[in-house]
């Protein structure tokens, strides 16, 4: 009867452990890193109708975040705005260029431009945009530097860790009211001033956010 | 003789007390020896496959489709084709879970408890015993992983990193009912493998002298190499010894750990400190019901008396009745404590039990788990094989309805009237219960003929042969 196994079976145990340590931790690496938000989320760019540019508007120009979304500070749902927004300087400013004949286009038939969404909160959250604004929550917290973006990108995960982690420590990112449209502000005494003036804020204006189920998934 | 000598010099008040004569009863009957013990229990894997089997594991498929039809029918529709809704959020799915995870329990006690108490008697049934535990807690664990309803966010029990920042909540009983289950499953496993090597390499070397190269190959791979040499078996002695002392808490911390998911709730009927004692006793009782349902046709089909023998009917018997009468104290005990304690709510859960909705159900309950095992205190009961086997399906019928009762008649009454309700199962919680016993047979049939159902080499050890003193009269 020769052997069932030959020698080198004595290391299989071994081998076989190796073998699926490694693909073990591999395919936790794998889904860690290409099956969260940090990865499926951030940087969707689509392209749009009009080939808008933030870094133009909102950077070099200077316009205020609040001139086109002009409902964020007092509607739960923050709007894009209407083509007559766009056409209050475009009526003016290169009336006749080609970029622009989508929003021509919507300004005189009354259909809204159909822009592709970007940042969107699942159903099944509940999120209003006014109270985080009127609260001195940056547009930055969220959405990044806009100001500098050509084309608008998704930047920040938007993960329910992402909510949590501000939620959880309100007093890292809250700042006077007036400054919430200033992207480029950082505290000018750093992240000490930061977060002493930030739990002044806290305490002055009374922020709870819910860290409970219910609070956002009502 | 030397124990002659000693009945000699024996103090001589002996004589007038004259001790009972109490003679060990053998394990093993009719002296068989080692030869015999190995052919007999590896026939049942070497020979034909009887055509009972055949028939058993089709028909064991059949129902098992059953809860396969339910589970996806479930997972495709959502957890609303079962009957619970308002007041009443748990019911056949924590029952069923409750019910199977009980019977396990009676394995592990042969097992690891009896093991360390060195009662020899539970070599012949300790393996099949632990397979009926590891094949239960498989049955239990369909219902509380598919009652979460999106079967697939159920990793989420589990305390894995993830990108919403939140943690299980370890205050809850739930989460430690995840760890209690998990463990068990696990440790279980471990033991009954480790008991299965040297009688794998049995069959491998049995196989490979028959020229049966590829099934000899199978159980070589799983034998891992046992040359049944005195370095291996010291080393399997030892790690055997610790799997049972790590079993041996289990035993009493897995249905603890049941129990705190009702006890540490506030409903009246189930905020009560003698939950934890009194679900382990109904644990090892139902599991002992199991195992005598299962052994007994076992015995007979097998034709196994010599090995599974009277004496071993007797002992399992004996500890069914002494679980059962615990059992039924804690019955009792409800009772008193509902009415010594003067809550009114608590008073009340415990008469609606008994004479409320679902009273049929409670005396179903009385009968089979409190009278049933009472028979067990005659002899002549014991020795009726087939009178046994049916007083032990009583008993599993009747710890099936135990969890019922407490589940469901504490929910169905809640503490308004205007919210209470009356729950019924739907035919889909019917079917998917009903087809676990399928899945429970379909792994018992294969174990019992791919794998030895006894442990050859430790039922050796307690033979009449094995004893150098066997012959010896000790008076």
């Amino acid at each position: 009867m020769p052997k069932l196994f030959p020698k080198s079976a004595n290391r299989l145990p071994l081998q076989i452990l190796t073998f699926v340590g490694v693909l073990g931790g591999l395919a936790a690496l794998g889904v860690t890193y290409y099956m969260t938000p940090k990865y499926t989320r951030v940087g969707y760019a689509p392209v749009q109708p009009v080939p808008f540019s933030h870094q133009l508007h909102a950077g070099q120009l200077g316009l205020d975040c609040r001139y086109c979304h002009s409902n964020v500070e007092k509607s739960g749902h923050a709007n894009v705005p209407t083509s007559q927004t766009c056409m209050n300087c475009h009526n003016q400013i290169k009336p006749q260029s080609p970029l622009l004949a989508v929003v021509r286009q919507s300004y005189e038939s009354g259909e809204a431009v159909p822009w592709v969404k970007i940042h969107s909160v699942p159903d099944y959250a509940y999120f209003n945009h006014a109270a985080h604004v009127t609260r001195g929550v940056s547009c930055v917290s969220c959405h990044d530097r806009i100001d500098q973006m050509e084309t608008v990108q998704h930047a920040k995960p938007f993960s329910m860790e992402f909510c949590l982690d501000c939620h959880r420590a309100p007093q890292e990112a809250v700042r006077p009211r007036e400054l919430v449209t200033n992207l480029g502000w950082q505290h000018p005494a750093g992240a000490s001033g930061q977060l002493r003036d930030g739990q002044k804020l806290v305490d002055d204006w009374k922020i709870k956010p819910p860290q409970s189920c219910s609070g956002c998934h009502r | 003789m030397a124990h002659a000598e000693h009945n000699a010099s024996a103090p001589a008040i002996l004589q007038e007390v004259k001790p009972a004569v109490l003679p060990r009863p053998v394990l093993v009957e009719n002296n068989r020896d080692f030869g015999w013990i190995t052919d007999k229990i590896c026939s049942l894997i070497e020979g034909k496959t009887p055509l009972w089997w055949w028939i058993c594991f089709v028909v064991a498929c059949f129902v098992a489709s059953f809860t396969v039809a339910g589970i996806t029918y479930l997972v495709s529709t959502g957890v609303g084709v079962w009957g619970h809704s308002n007041p009443v959020n748990w019911a056949w799915d924590i029952v069923n879970f409750v019910f199977w995870i009980g019977i396990g329990h009676a394995g592990t006690l042969i097992s690891a408890i009896l093991c360390l108490l060195r009662q020899k008697w539970r070599t012949s049934i300790n393996r099949a015993a632990e397979a009926m535990t590891i094949f239960a807690v498989v049955c239990a664990g369909i219902f509380p992983v598919f009652h979460v309803g999106r079967v697939w966010y159920a990793w989420y029990l589990f305390p894995i990193p993830n990108s919403n920042a939140i943690w299980q909540n370890f205050r809850s009983p739930l989460e430690w009912d995840v760890f209690a289950v998990s463990t068990y499953a696990t440790v279980s496993i471990c033991f009954w493998y480790v008991g299965l090597i040297p009688d794998l390499a049995t069959l491998r070397d049995r196989f490979a002298a028959t020229g049966n190269r590829l099934r000899a190959w199978i159980y070589g791979l799983f034998a891992m190499g046992w040359r049944g040499s005195n370095r291996h078996w010291s080393n399997y002695e030892m790690a055997y010894l610790i799997l049972a002392g790590i079993s041996t808490p289990l035993v009493l911390s897995v249905h603890t750990i049941v129990s705190f998911d009702f006890a540490v709730s506030l409903l009246p009927g189930w905020h009560t400190t003698i939950f934890p004692p009194y679900f382990v006793a109904g644990a090892i009782f139902s599991g002992f019901g199991m195992v005598l349902t299962l052994m007994l046709p076992l015995r007979a089909i097998y034709k196994m008396e010599d090995l599974i023998t009277q004496y071993h009917i007797d002992c399992i018997c004996k500890i069914t009745l002494a679980t059962g009468t615990m059992v039924g104290y804690a019955y009792g005990m409800e009772f008193f404590i509902a009415w010594y304690g003067a809550n009114p709510y608590e008073g009340f859960a415990f008469i609606n039990r008994a004479f409320g909705n679902y009273a049929w159900a409670y005396w179903i309950m009385i009968t089979c788990n409190v009278i049933t095992p009472q028979f067990f205190w005659f002899k002549k009961v014991r020795q009726n094989t087939a009178l046994v086997w049916i007083l032990s399906i009583f008993v599993n019928v009747g710890m099936w309805f135990e969890r019922f009762v407490i589940i469901v008649t504490s929910l169905a009454r809640d503490f308004l009237p205007s919210s209470w309700g009356y729950y019924s199962p739907s035919i889909v919680e019917i079917f998917t219960f009903f087809g676990t016993f399928g899945v429970f047979s379909v792994l018992f049939l294969l174990f019992i003929r791919f794998l030895p159902i006894m442990p050859m080499a430790e039922i050796k050890a307690v033979t009449q042969q094995a004893d150098p003193h066997a012959g010896d009269k000790h008076a």
